[in-house]
This record gives C-alpha cells, structure tokens and sequence, in this order.
C-alpha cells in the first residue's frame, strides 16, 4: 500500500492526518490527540498491518518537539512514516508502547535526551543516563554541567589557544 | 487457588515436560536481589541485570544498560557528514563495516548519490566478511557462557584471519572507517581477492568441525534446547530483528527481501530456525542460525569476488558537504546483531541536524524480561549470550 | 644412607612421612598446573606456556604460585573473619587427609587402616564444610551461590560414589586399601575394573563421573561457573587464600584418581608381573596422573551441566545404576564367590 492510500485509510476513520511529500520519502503528520487511535488502527487493520515498530526518534526542531514512527508490516511489506508534533513547552505525546511493545524502551530514550513526555508509559524513566542526571542533552540549547558528583566534565572542546590552560 | 505459574525449565527435549513451579508464595523466606553486573563475566561488557531470584530461579529481570553510553548521537550533531564514520564504526564493534556501511546508504540516499558497481560489491565483500567475524565472536562466547572453552580459542583463530585481510584491506584491525559516504578510503590492494578465496576454502570445513565440537553436543543441546523461547509474536512486537527474529521462524532478510547495496545479485538462503534441537526460537536456534549464516557469507563472499567488476572507487565521494539537501531518511541494514536503522535529519548545513542509530542488540535486550523471566539463572546466562548482545551498539 | 632407624621412632616416622605428602602434593599441583596449561593449550591449537624457564615455560606454575604469595591478601569488609581465613584452610586438611591411606607402595602408605576405605569416603565430606563455610563467610551472594550449589551437588554425588566403592569393598572383603591392592595381584586382568564384567567396569566409570562432580571439574564445575557465579564459592578470595583453594582442589583431583587406581586398576601393582622391578609408587602415580589426565581433557571439551541436569544425572541415573550394580554384585558374590 503507498504512503497516500494509508493517508486516505486514517482520514476515513476521522483522524486528523496530513500527506507531507519530503524529500527522499513521504511521511504523515498526525496531531497527537489521534496519535493512539491512528496507532490502534494501523496495528489492527488487516489491510495495514503495521505489525513492527522500526524505530522511533525524538527531535527537536526550531520551534517545536517531534517524535517520528517508523512502522513496517511483516505482512505486506510496506513501510510509512508518521511524525507528531509537540510544542516545546508542554512536550507530551501519548505513548505507543501499549501498542508496540519496542516503543517502550526507544520512548524512554527520547524521553532521556529530548525530554518528551509520553503519556501513559508504563515506566517512563531515565535510561540511558543515570537517573540524576539533569536536563536533555539533545536539545539543542543543552548546556552540559560543569561537575556530576563532584567528577569534572570536560566536555569543552579544547580550540587550539585553550591548550595551555 | 494458588497461582501457578509455567516456568520455562524443560527437563528433556519434550516441551510438554515444563516444569510448573508455585510462585505464589514462598516458604523458605524472601527474594534475593541480585545485581548481574556491571561486572560480570557474562554480560558481554558493561550491562547489569537486576533479578530477583527464589533460589536458583529468576523471577524478575530489570535491565540497566548506560555504561558504555558515548553520546554517539550528540557528537554527531557536531561534526561533519564525513567525521561521522569512526563514531558509527564504534558503535557495533565487532562489526564495524555494516555500521559505517548503514550510515554512508543514509547519507547518499539523501544526497541522491548511486555508486557504482565495484563499490557496491567490494562493500558486500568486505560487510560479510566482518558478519564472519562478528558470528565467529558471538558463537565463541556463547560457548564459553555454557561453560565449554576451547571453541573460543578456535573461532577466534578464524576471526584473526579475517582480521589479517582487513589489516592488508585498510590498516584497521577492529574499527576500519573504510567505507566512505559515495565510496570507500582504498581500493583492495592487489592479490587480496585470492587471499580471501583462500580463506574462504579454509573456512568451508572449519563449519562441520565446530558443529562436531559444540553445535551437536549432548550438553550443549540440553543446555540451549528448549531454553529462552522467544514466540516470533513476541519477536515482532519488540522490534526483533535479523538472526534472533529468524530464529523464531520468520523468513525475513533484509539482504533478500530489501536489497540494498546489490544484494539482489547474490544467490544465499537466509537461514531460518526450525526448532531442531526443541523450540523454534529457543537458545539453540538462535545459535545455529548463526553458525549458518557463516556458511552463507562465505557463499557471498565468493560470488561477490566472481562478480568483481572495475571500477574507480573514489570517484563518487562528494568533496563538499555544504550543500546537502534538507530532509531527513531511514535506512536500515542488515547488521550481525539484527538490523540497523539510522534515522538522518539534514538541516542543509554540512553537520547532521539529527543522528538516530535503532540498533538490533538495543530491541533484543528490550525484550529480555519479556521472554526470560523465570528461567535459571544458568538459563538466563544462555539466552543473554545467544541474543548476542554488544553493550556498544546499545548504549551508544 | 641407612634409613632403618626411622622405623624405630613411630611419631618421627610419621611427621617424615607428613612432609612428604605435603611436599608431593605441592610439587604434584605445580606440575598438573602447568600440565593443564599445556593440555588445554594443545587442545585449542595453541602453545600455552612456553617462556618462563626456558623448556616449554616449565616453571610458569612456579612463578604464578610466587605471583599469588605476594599478592595483597583482601579480606572484604563485610565479611566474617574468622571464618573466612578458616575456611580454605579446612578445604586443604579436607582434600590433604585423604592422602593418610593412599597406597603409594607396599611400604609406602600413611597409615593402613582396617576402614581405609570409609575413612576417604568420611573424609572427602569435609571439603563440602570448607566450601560452605568460604561462600557464606564472603558475604557475597555469587559466593553463596557457588557455596549452596557446591554443597548440593556434593552431597549428592557422595552416594553414587560411596556405592559404586563398595563394589571392590565386596570383591575383596575388606576396606583396608593395602589389602584391595594385594587382592589384584599378577596380570592387569586381575584388576578389580576387569574382574566381574561388566558390574565392576559400571561401578568404576559411575565412580569416574561421579568423582568429577565431587571435585567440581567440568562438567560438573557448577560451583566455580565463572560464567554465571564469577568465581564461585572463592569469588571474594585472592593471594595465597585462593592459592589454598587452588591446591586443596587439584590435590583433590590427584585423591580421587589415586582411589580410583587403587580400587580399580590394580594400585601400586604393574601390570605384568615381569615388569615388577619398576617401583610400586611410579605405578600407582602413573594410574593416577593418567586418571588426571582424563579430568582435564574432559574439561577442555564438554560444556557444563545445568543444575537441575546435574541433580538430574546423579539421582536418576547414577544412583539407581549404581544401586542396581551393588545388588547384582553382591549376588554374584553369593552364587558364584568373589
């Protein structure tokens, strides 16, 4: 089934759902209010199938937080990609993990270095990091601490006249 | 009533034997807490397992994994497209040149960059080549776990020779930075191909013996038979992928069903577990796939040095990375350790916006609680060693 | 030099023969040590030692004991003290006093007991306290799991083992091991392991199998794993402590091969009766270092066993078979006489 045909298959059930053409593949934006029900119904569809949950990132964009699925179907052997946004400051998605069990540990991840909070996950912890750890390293105003337990982080890099100091 | 739980220790080949054990209390005192690792000798690096044991039993598996955490993500947001390689190539260490070969797809698919023949076919040389390597380690270990040394010290007599090649190849011996975003650092250097023949003629009978040594072994098959049984279900909803998912009996390569890099152009049978010994899916399975695997890199090896075709291997690679297209790509290969996929943002800078690398082992150690609980704590030993798990690939 | 005099003095007697045992066990664990090195090194297509001393690195064992006697000696904090610096000490008396009733030679044996034979088998449980006594007093819970498992497993492997002993016990009618030698007297035919085919032949393969498992070697080597237990009951143990664990174990390696070459293979006896100018001792040591050599090369090969396999292999093979030997001997004995 092509990227259009999935669109045309969420809309019908009511779910808000945009066909965005970019470069080199097509994804589908959804909003994350039908982010669950879309999930449900591309897992549960015969015709859809979307039994694999390939990857999921956490990025951040200028202006906005997102989270981008990467589903696969054993079955049919088709790919689509779907991107939910969330605004910066209240970065909440609702979980899949429920739906793909895989989700959970990559939504802990994206929660670890983006900080995207994923409503209703299981054990929405820390995983990468450890547990004390402060702020999400991948965003990109990120500004790592000077000292963790009193170990000096050296994450500066050294430029050329810093070497003396 | 009393909740029974079926615990998964079989006491002979019938799986109809399993042992059914009452968990609902227990009467000799309370659970253990045991910290597996991060210092183990069977935790293949610097994983820790927190299990709560009723004796010799596990009752409860909590993963922690982090240690090796090298901010592989963070530093590639700042360096360039190319200075990315030798952080991919670290990431699987044993089998470097499928990681730089998943990266280097994802940026000339972004870039729109299609190389040319010699390219494609030296880097599905030298990809199987290390998948020989990485298979020889993963069995070896997986040995030792069950307690039988000697197979270690020879697969990984056979890995030094594939490393030679690669030291000849390209300088490195463990990371390669080889294959390059449109095209690799070196062309082969001149006799190299029959060497590598000729390993390929020495390895063909090294694979019955190590079946003769380990695969058939009465311990060994009661040992990993019936042991750690993962249900392809459960496989394919925690995103298992390449020889652990084949294990449970799905007929799924990526090499085959979608060729990247050539892989159309090579004749192998992916291998598939049946559940010969016990179970498919079960440790046995996921270790016979791999002995199999060896057989069928070689059998691409050899085809790829048939079709070898000329060419220039420099010739594609993009001086200037200035002006890379803005979008973002999903490119996954088909690593040792399941498939990797990496997820590239470009922003149109000559930095990646986003780098996101979904690795096999990362999936496979997700779904451990799910499918060990229960077992022994020998078992449980077993079956982290036959999902074959590299602490780098999973931290990062 | 007239060593007569000796004889007169029973306690002089006694510590000279004291000091030799300790003396051969220390050489004995010196040399299977490098012999292992180099028996599982030929068998992994590798040279193994081959360095210190010169020919074939013949004195690594003698630079690692160095190794381990200057090592720091750690005593983990939270462990139990006293017991912890008792207990390799009384693995070693364990696996030591077993050497009393060997029978090096016709002369040559500590003391010729009446019960010689339920003497090592009594003794040989001592080991199973030390063990305990290593994983408990550790603090550590790998220890305690090596330690538990050691005392499961060798506990269980005493009975098969005690049984498949009593089969030359009742060939011969006694358990004085001078006199079970004697029995075997003339060609190796007369061997207690070729004598009552094939009851004698299942009682010593059982008691083989069954006596790897009361040594923990592989592949019964649960209690020491270091693939799951890290090291076992001796995981908190380093420097010279681990060296007493290391000595009691491969001095118990040598203690069951001996018993097994006295009570099978004929002893200190050759095997044709014109060879018998050659010295009883080389015999009985060449039966049991062979006996050894075995142990290791099963080591270097097979995988280990799970445990409940192990419970399973001794109380549901082992045991019924070595019971059904027993019964079928000592009707043998009966009908037909020994």
């Amino acid at each position: 089934m092509t990227p259009q045909e999935i669109c045309q298959r969420l809309t019908d059930a009511g779910l808000q759902v945009t066909f965005q053409e970019t470069p080199p593949e097509p994804c589908l934006e959804i909003t994350s209010e039908s982010l669950q029900e879309a999930a449900q119904l591309l897992k549960s569809n015969a015709d859809l199938a979307f039994d694999s949950l390939l990857c999921l990132s956490a990025l951040e964009r200028p202006e906005f937080l997102e989270t981008v699925y990467h589903l696969f179907s054993f079955k049919h052997r088709h790919h689509i990609t779907l991107k939910v946004r969330c605004p910066k400051d209240d970065a909440v998605i609702p979980t899949v993990s429920e739906i793909w069990p895989t989700a959970n540990w990559h939504e802990r991840e994206a929660y670890d270095l983006i900080g995207i909070r994923y409503d209703g996950h299981p054990d929405l912890r820390r995983i990468l990091l450890s547990e004390d750890w402060e702020g999400h390293p991948l965003r990109k105003d990120y500004q790592p601490p000077a000292f963790y337990h009193g170990i000096p982080l050296t994450t500066q890099l050294l430029t050329p006249g810093d070497e003396g100091n | 009533m009393k909740e029974t739980k079926e615990l998964n220790i079989p006491l002979g080949p019938d799986p109809e034997k399993l042992l059914k054990l009452d968990l609902s209390h227990n009467p000799f005192g309370e659970r253990m807490t045991l910290q597996m690792g991060p210092q183990h000798p069977a935790t293949h690096g610097v994983l820790r397992l927190e299990l709560q044991t009723d004796g010799e039993i596990v009752t409860q598996i909590t993963p922690y994994i982090g240690y090796l955490h090298r901010c592989f993500e963070k530093i590639a947001e700042s360096v360039s497209y190319p200075q990315v390689i030798p952080y991919v190539d670290r990431m699987d260490y044993l089998s470097s040149m499928n990681m730089s070969l998943g990266y280097a797809l994802n940026v000339e698919k972004l870039m729109g960059i299609q190389v040319n023949e010699r390219i494609q076919t030296i880097r599905v040389l030298v990809c199987e080549m290390n998948r020989i390597a990485s298979h020889c380690v993963a069995i070896a270990t997986y040995g030792l776990d069950i307690g039988a040394w000697t197979p270690l010290l020879f697969l990984f007599q056979e890995r030094e020779h594939i490393l030679d090649l690669f030291e000849e190849l390209c300088g490195g011996r463990l990371l390669f930075n080889y294959i390059r975003i449109g095209g690799l650092s070196h062309d082969i250097p001149p006799g190299w191909t029959d060497k590598v023949l000729q390993f390929c003629d020495y390895m063909i009978p090294k694979i019955p013996e190590l079946n003769e040594l380990l695969s058939f072994n009465k311990i060994f098959i009661e040992r990993t038979a019936n042991v750690g049984v993962m249900s392809s279900k459960l496989a394919i909803a925690y995103g298992i992928t390449g020889p652990n998912l084949r294990a449970t009996g799905v007929d799924y390569d990526m090499r085959r069903d979608e060729p990247y890099s050539g892989y159309q152009n090579y004749q192998f049978k992916p291998a598939i577990g049946r559940g010969e010994q016990g179970q498919p899916g079960d440790c046995w399975d996921r270790y016979i796939v791999r002995v199999r695997e060896i057989e069928e890199s070689l059998k691409i090896m050899k085809q790829a040095i048939a079709r070898l075709p000329e060419g220039d291997v420099k010739e594609q690679m993009p001086k200037n990375f200035n002006k890379m297209p803005i979008g973002d790509s999903f490119v996954r290969t088909e690593a040792p350790r399941g498939e990797l996929g990496i997820y590239l943002v470009s922003d149109g800078t000559k930095k990646p916006y986003r780098v996101k690398a979904r690795s096999g082992a990362y999936c496979s150690i997700s779904a451990l609680p799910a499918f060990a609980t229960g077992c022994l704590i020998a078992d449980l030993v077993a079956i982290v060693a036959s999902i074959d798990i590299v602490l780098g690939e999973v931290d990062r | 030099m007239n060593l007569e005099f000796l004889s007169q003095i029973p306690l002089l007697l006694t510590i000279v023969y004291c000091v030799a045992v300790v003396a051969f066990v220390f050489l004995f664990v010196l040399f299977s040590n490098w012999l292992e090195r180099k028996i599982s090194a030929h068998i992994q297509d590798r040279l193994g030692p081959m360095e210190t001393g010169g020919w074939h690195g013949w004195s690594q064992a003698i630079a690692d004991a160095l190794k381990l006697l200057f090592k720091e000696d750690i005593i983990p904090a939270a462990a139990d003290n006293k017991l912890f610096r008792l207990a390799p000490y009384l693995v070693f008396v364990g696996s030591l006093a077993g050497f009393a009733v060997l029978p090096f030679g016709a002369q040559l044996i500590g003391s010729d007991l009446n019960i010689g034979m339920y003497y090592v088998i009594a003794i040989s449980s001592l080991v199973v306290i030390g063990i305990l006594m290593a994983g408990w007093a550790s603090n550590n819970k790998w220890a305690l799991y090596g330690a538990m498992r050691a005392a499961a497993q060798m506990v269980s492997y005493e009975v098969p083992v005690a049984l498949s002993l009593l089969v030359p016990v009742i060939m011969s009618g006694t358990m004085s091991m001078q006199e079970i030698v004697h029995n075997q007297e003339g060609y190796f035919w007369n061997w207690y392991v070729f004598r009552m085919f094939p009851f004698s032949f299942v009682a010593f393969i059982i008691y083989f199998w069954a006596s790897l498992a009361e040594v923990n070697r592989n592949p019964f080597d649960l209690p020491e794993a270091e693939s799951e237990l890290v090291a076992g009951y001796f995981t908190e143990y380093s420097g010279m402590r681990f060296a007493i664990f290391f000595l009691a174990e491969y001095g118990n390696m040598f203690v069951v091969s001996a018993i097994a070459a006295t009570v099978f293979l004929g002893g200190w006896q050759a095997p044709f009766p014109f060879l018998k100018f050659i010295p009883g001792a080389v015999w009985f040591i060449g039966k049991a270092m062979s006996l050894v050599f075995v142990q290791m090369w099963l080591r270097w090969t097979l995988p280990r066993l799970r445990v409940d396999q192990l419970m399973h292999v001794c109380w549901k093979i082992f045991l019924p078979f070595s019971f059904a030997n027993l019964m079928l001997v000592g009707l043998w004995a009966v009908l037909w006489g020994k």
